[in-house]
């Protein structure tokens, strides 16, 4: 496999407060990896810290060859990774403007081919796109975002909590849609969830607790760890 | 793309023209002088405010900086007045440079934080102590070169001028960057924009139009006092102005500068006490049923407002 990834020794926080502790994390190219924890793990707070929204303690970030480390969150952005946040919509701005900026570094032609593509792909985006991004509903807006942060064409789209305030079958949806367009453009996903029905499409499994990654492995791997189905599912094992 | 910069230019032709012949119609230059200049400064106020979300109180520090950087040009180093207004104009560049650390501000701080600096070049240009150079309280005179229609000309120029950049900045990448910055600088910066320089470029801008526009109003009415150039109740009113029309868009500023300005010279200043009835109450109203101003009775119906 691959390295597209490669965040090694990741320890930050916010002010004295320290929330992550020497975490490893690494995606291969066209890999789909999902991030497990409770809520409070540090999930967010590892996504943050790789896409430059909150500095590093220490640690590296290495993607696709370079070091991010130093680098400006809009830096990161044009190297190709690509972060949609638990909301992912800018609420003032239109349907139309959110995926114009959200393929904001594209040539004019390039803009323009990814919007169409998108309209195809979210047919009630373009039904809606003069509409304000806050006046979508959430599975729209949750739709807009996905859009959003495609319309760069990225190496990986890193992903918070893509299900929160979402029903089960728009969940369903939406991991549909991620499993065609990972085959489409060999485009690698890294999932912060805690939804375990992510884990259907994840080639690998992170688990986070308390700050710490306390598992590392297939999904296979996972269902016959006891301890992690213990520690995080509260079940007995087997 | 087309349609809206049309529509741009037309609100642009429109202005223009107006304040080109209105002089031959109504003799009373200086009314449409002072116009344009709230007009210019109103749009200003539109790029920092409208399109990043930056409320400068202070704007009229600019405004002065560019009044008597123009006016020393013009009596120290012998400029002449148009050299002078672009001198003006980088003025107040250098100092909106050496006050991009308000940048870091926001909301209410960053506008008291404007305010405050404003209020400190005032008092170093009319400090006493400085009477060689701004000669202090004592004002500017710069009868020597008076020149009331070629002024007018010139600013008639740096409307066009501003007014361009307002309509490019309305339907470019980057008028949307900063639109983006002002709504949520988190996402914009996720999605690749570069929050810190795009402000910075819109606040110089902002600076540069205000520096112009002072060099111009000195130019043009030649005799005037620190209290003149950096009164507050200039950025008030383009404040005014922009919020009563409708900010990030072009239109919005003029049509806020024709209904207020056009209403303050009809009653103002032969009933004041009437006209400050009525202003509050219409900012009042406003504030209350149209919080995005004039255009956005437009706007809510999905219209494009130039």
């Amino acid at each position: 496999m691959d390295t597209l990834l490669e965040a090694t020794a990741i320890n930050t926080g916010y002010g004295q407060l320290q929330v992550l502790w020497d975490n490893e994390i690494i995606v291969g190219k066209s890999e789909r990896v999902v991030l497990l924890g409770a809520n409070g793990a540090g999930k967010t707070t590892l996504l943050k810290a790789i896409m430059g929204l909150i500095p590093l303690w220490s640690g590296s970030i290495v993607f696709d060859g370079d070091h991010l480390e130093k680098k400006r969150t809009d830096e990161r952005f044009q190297s190709g990774v690509s972060y949609m946040s638990e909301m992912g919509v800018i609420a003032g701005l239109t349907v139309e403007e959110n995926l114009l900026i959200g393929g904001y570094y594209l040539n004019k032609q390039a803009q323009k081919q990814q919007l169409e593509k998108m309209y195809e792909q979210f047919p009630d985006l373009k039904q809606k796109r003069k509409n304000a991004g806050g006046s979508l509903s959430g599975g729209q807006r949750k739709m807009l975002g996905v859009a959003k942060a495609l319309m760069s064409q990225p190496k990986l789209l890193v992903m918070d909590e893509p299900s929160a305030g979402l029903s089960p079958l728009f969940v369903k949806e939406v991991i549909d849609f991620l499993i065609k367009s990972t085959e489409e453009s060999n485009l690698s996903l890294l999932i912060a969830e805690q939804n375990v029905k992510f884990l259907e499409i994840a080639d690998r499994v992170y688990v986070l607790d308390g700050g710490r990654i306390t598992f590392s492995g297939t999904v296979l791997e996972l269902v016959a760890n006891d301890a992690v189905k213990r520690a995080y599912f509260g079940l007995e094992g087997s | 793309m087309r349609k809206p910069l049309i529509s741009g230019g037309i609100v642009f032709l429109i202005v223009l023209l107006f304040f080109a012949i209105m002089p031959s119609v109504y003799s009373n230059e200086d009314l449409f002088f002072q116009a344009m200049v709230y007009l210019a400064l109103a749009q200003g106020v539109n790029i920092l405010y409208g399109f990043t979300g930056y409320l400068p109180f202070g704007y009229v520090g600019f405004f002065g900086t560019g009044a008597y950087a123009a006016s020393l040009c013009i009596t120290l180093l012998h400029f002449p007045p148009v050299l002078g207004i672009i001198a003006g104009g980088l003025a107040s560049v250098v100092l909106s440079i050496l006050l991009s650390p308000l940048l870091r501000l926001s909301g209410a701080y960053f506008a008291i934080g404007s305010l405050a600096a404003s209020q400190m070049v005032y008092y170093i240009v009319s400090n006493p102590s400085l009477q060689n150079i701004t000669n202090g309280p004592y004002g500017i005179n710069l009868e020597s070169v008076y020149q009331p229609h070629t002024s007018y000309v010139t600013m008639i120029v740096i409307l066009a001028l501003v007014m361009g950049v307002v309509i490019y900045i309305r339907n470019s990448r980057f008028g949307l960057s900063l639109q983006a910055i002002r709504e949520d600088p988190v996402s914009a910066g996720m999605a690749g924009v570069h929050v810190v320089r795009q402000r910075a470029i819109a606040w110089f801008l902002s600076a540069l139009i205000a520096g112009l526009v002072g060099g111009a109003f000195a130019w043009h009415i030649s005799v005037f006092y620190p209290t003149t150039v950096f009164d507050l109740n200039i950025s008030i009113f383009a404040i005014v102005f922009t919020l009563f029309g409708g900010v990030t868009t072009v239109l919005g500023p003029v049509l806020g500068m024709f209904v207020l300005y056009g209403f303050y010279n009809l009653i103002g200043i032969s009933e004041p006490q009437y006209f400050q009835l009525i202003y509050g109450i219409l900012i009042l109203l406003l504030v209350l049923f149209l919080p995005s101003g004039i255009v956005s009775i437009v706007k809510r119906r999905g219209h494009y407002v130039p």
